[in-house]
């Protein structure tokens, strides 16, 4: 595969351009130097193009893509991981991994942890940014300080949180401190809650790149928009809803696309927080976490990769949808802006 | 739970004030925004930051402390607990683990990003268009969704507890975001210049190592720092691949230190404060070139 994508564009640049180069050689066959040295380039040029591509595709080829496929292949065998598969069980895995409700369940959490971060981040995002984008002091050490959750990483987020959730932890006894004693909670295993919690705590690490998004696609909007409206008499609500969020859109439907690859594949903070099976009880228990539980650490590395795949088709059409009705005119214009 | 009633609060508190603000603005070119701005800042910043000062003053306190009330600042304040990660072996070999998978990852990403995507925004050539959708098609497919078969075609290459076999999936799976940042860079150089520099008699190569590598320094630097980053804190990868406590990095050091030490829980916050300190110093260097990165991702 490699190969092909590897030489494929310079032979058939190499077919393409020999006549032409030709030609050109032979009409003006006195004065050629820029024609000549126009046919060596070319043929460097084929070579170039390889040597400069190749390590990249051969490294991407192999550790991302390949993988995928021979979990594809793997996933109609039932196989320990030792030898070759043989055992040939057709979509059996495929029906197994469907009709068990514990994937339902994950599933449905996946589910519903994509769609609390679009509707909570999302918002908070949009108003944090708006409030700081005006001209105030200290802009970009605010920049920096809510940066920071999205820095540290999640097995150390995962680690503290654990520690200051637990029900004798800082958080409770913080609520006993400021007389909230009452909304004390066991934030973590009460399976009506540790949802939430999660919640909290992706929209805590997340929500400072969404906001620094926000902010550059705020940026990008020209002054003179806002001055032309305020100029008009556009009130301030009428400016945000009429220029800023229009313009905005491309950066909200890419931070979107984002957000919603991240909630398909959590896996991170789920597993350091709650681990495979306690995530299972305080319904938590994410997609990637039921690939683990089920695929590699249960020896089935059959079943694994079938799981792998269900969660890979999942997000390729999830992906797709988002693009084909919604990411089409951003990406045109990035398409458009680079073959001019 | 926090975060809804923060959703609902924030807008609605928002509306009869923002409005305030814009006329401040109008009428006096104004250097101070309105007192709501700061309020909500500060509190969006105490937010974020809270929790990290606990886990790192939380080092600096006792267990009994600790255990008699969980949210009290230290008294005394102790330092053994730092001491003592720092003195151990543990940390320091998980310290040089994840910096060499770290720096061999970010060198790996830039050079053979930066080869690619020069051939892509450079090159003319018929499948060009279908190398970037491909690139740009492995954003879609994270480590996580690859990670069995992904384990499985290390274990064939017998590279399993192995820090090579974490560095290179990594530069495979850090090429996509470092395609699709420098492609735009390199294709916003000026032809004159790649002309004016053929006049002069450099090849396409000469091209690239005198004025491209130069020229496009800034998204590089970015794709940099995002690659360093990416592997300082990757779990999941290691996770799979090492199993030998001699090999891990900091990220599987902070677990396995939590649950050795699950009761010493001082000792579990310093251990951790400590292993996110190199990101949060390598992030406060670079800052400018991460936010100014992702406006120019934003943008192209």
């Amino acid at each position: 595969m490699s190969n092909t994508l590897g030489t494929d564009p310079a032979d058939s640049r190499q077919s393409q351009g020999t006549p032409r180069v030709g030609d050109a050689a032979e009409s003006a066959s006195p004065a050629p130097p820029r024609a000549a040295a126009r046919r060596r380039s070319r043929a460097k040029m084929r070579l170039e193009i390889a040597a400069l591509s190749a390590p990249a595709l051969v490294l991407f080829l192999t550790f991302v893509i390949f993988p995928v496929v021979l979990a594809a292949y793997y996933g109609f065998y039932r196989w320990k991981g030792y030898g070759e598969p043989t055992d040939w069980v057709g979509l059996n895995n495929y029906k197994l991994i469907l009709g068990d409700p514990a994937f339902q369940d994950v599933l449905q959490h996946n589910g519903l942890i994509l769609v609390l971060s679009l509707l909570i981040q999302g918002p908070l995002a949009i108003a944090l940014a708006l409030l700081l984008n005006q001209r105030i002091r200290g802009r970009s050490v605010i920049r920096v300080l809510i940066f920071v959750p999205y820095i540290i990483s999640e097995v150390i987020v995962g680690t503290g949180w654990s520690l200051m959730l637990q029900s004798n932890g800082a958080v409770n006894d913080l609520l006993r401190q400021i007389g909230l004693g009452a909304l004390e909670a066991d934030w973590l295993s009460d399976p009506d809650l540790a949802l939430w919690t999660l919640m909290a705590i992706i929209s805590w690490k997340y929500i400072g790149f969404a906001v620094i998004l926000m902010l550059a696609g705020l940026q990008s909007i020209p002054d003179e928009l806002f001055e032309a409206a305020q100029i008009d008499g556009a009130s301030y609500w009428q400016i945000q809803r009429r220029i800023t969020l229009p313009l905005l859109g491309p950066t909200i439907r890419i931070w979107a696309f984002l957000s919603i690859i991240g909630s398909l594949q959590l896996f991170d903070l789920v597993y350091i927080i709650w681990g495979q099976y306690v995530s299972g009880t305080a319904g938590t228990s994410t997609m990637a976490i039921y690939m683990l539980a089920q695929g590699r650490n249960a020896g089935n590395y059959g079943y694994g990769s079938a799981v792998a795949v269900v969660m890979f088709l999942i997000s390729l059409i999830v992906a797709l949808i988002y693009q084909r009705f919604l990411l089409r005119r951003d990406l045109r214009g990035a398409v458009t802006e680079g073959t001019v | 739970m926090s975060a809804t009633t923060a959703t609902s609060r924030i807008p609605s508190a928002a509306g009869p004030e923002a409005p305030a603000g814009r006329r401040d603005s109008r009428d006096k070119p104004q250097k101070w925004g309105s007192p709501f701005t700061y309020f909500v800042a500060l509190l969006f910043i105490g937010v974020c930051i809270a929790p990290v000062l606990y886990i790192v003053i939380g080092g600096f306190r006792t267990n009994s402390q600790i255990s008699s009330s969980p949210a009290a600042l230290p008294d005394p304040w102790v330092v053994s607990n730092y001491v003592n990660v720092l003195k151990s072996t543990v940390f320091w070999g998980e310290f040089a683990n994840s910096l060499i998978v770290a720096l061999v990852s970010t060198i790996g990403i830039v050079v053979l990003g930066l080869m690619v995507s020069f051939v892509i925004a450079r090159y003319d050539f018929k499948l060009k268009g279908a190398m970037y959708s491909l690139f740009a098609a492995g954003l879609m497919f994270p480590m996580v969704i690859a990670i069995t078969p992904l384990y499985l075609v290390i274990k064939d290459l017998g590279l399993v507890d192995n820090l090579l076999g974490v560095i290179i999936p990594q530069i495979a799976f850090g090429l996509p975001v470092t395609v699709i940042i420098l492609v735009p860079f390199l294709r916003a150089i000026p032809n004159e210049i790649e002309e004016a520099a053929a006049i002069d008699g450099a090849s396409r190569l000469g091209f690239f190592f005198r004025m491209v590598i130069p020229l496009s320094l800034p998204g590089v630097v970015t794709v940099g720092i995002l690659a360093f980053l990416g592997s300082w804190n990757n779990y999941v990868l290691p996770l799979f691949i090492l199993n030998s406590q001699a090999n891990f990095t900091l990220p599987l050091g902070v677990q396995a230190f939590s649950s050795q030490y699950s009761t010493d829980t001082a000792k579990v916050l310093a251990f951790t404060s400590l292993a996110m300190l190199p990101a949060l110093i390598f992030f406060s260097v670079f800052e400018k070139r991460i936010v100014g990165g992702l406006t120019g991702a934003v943008k192209g």
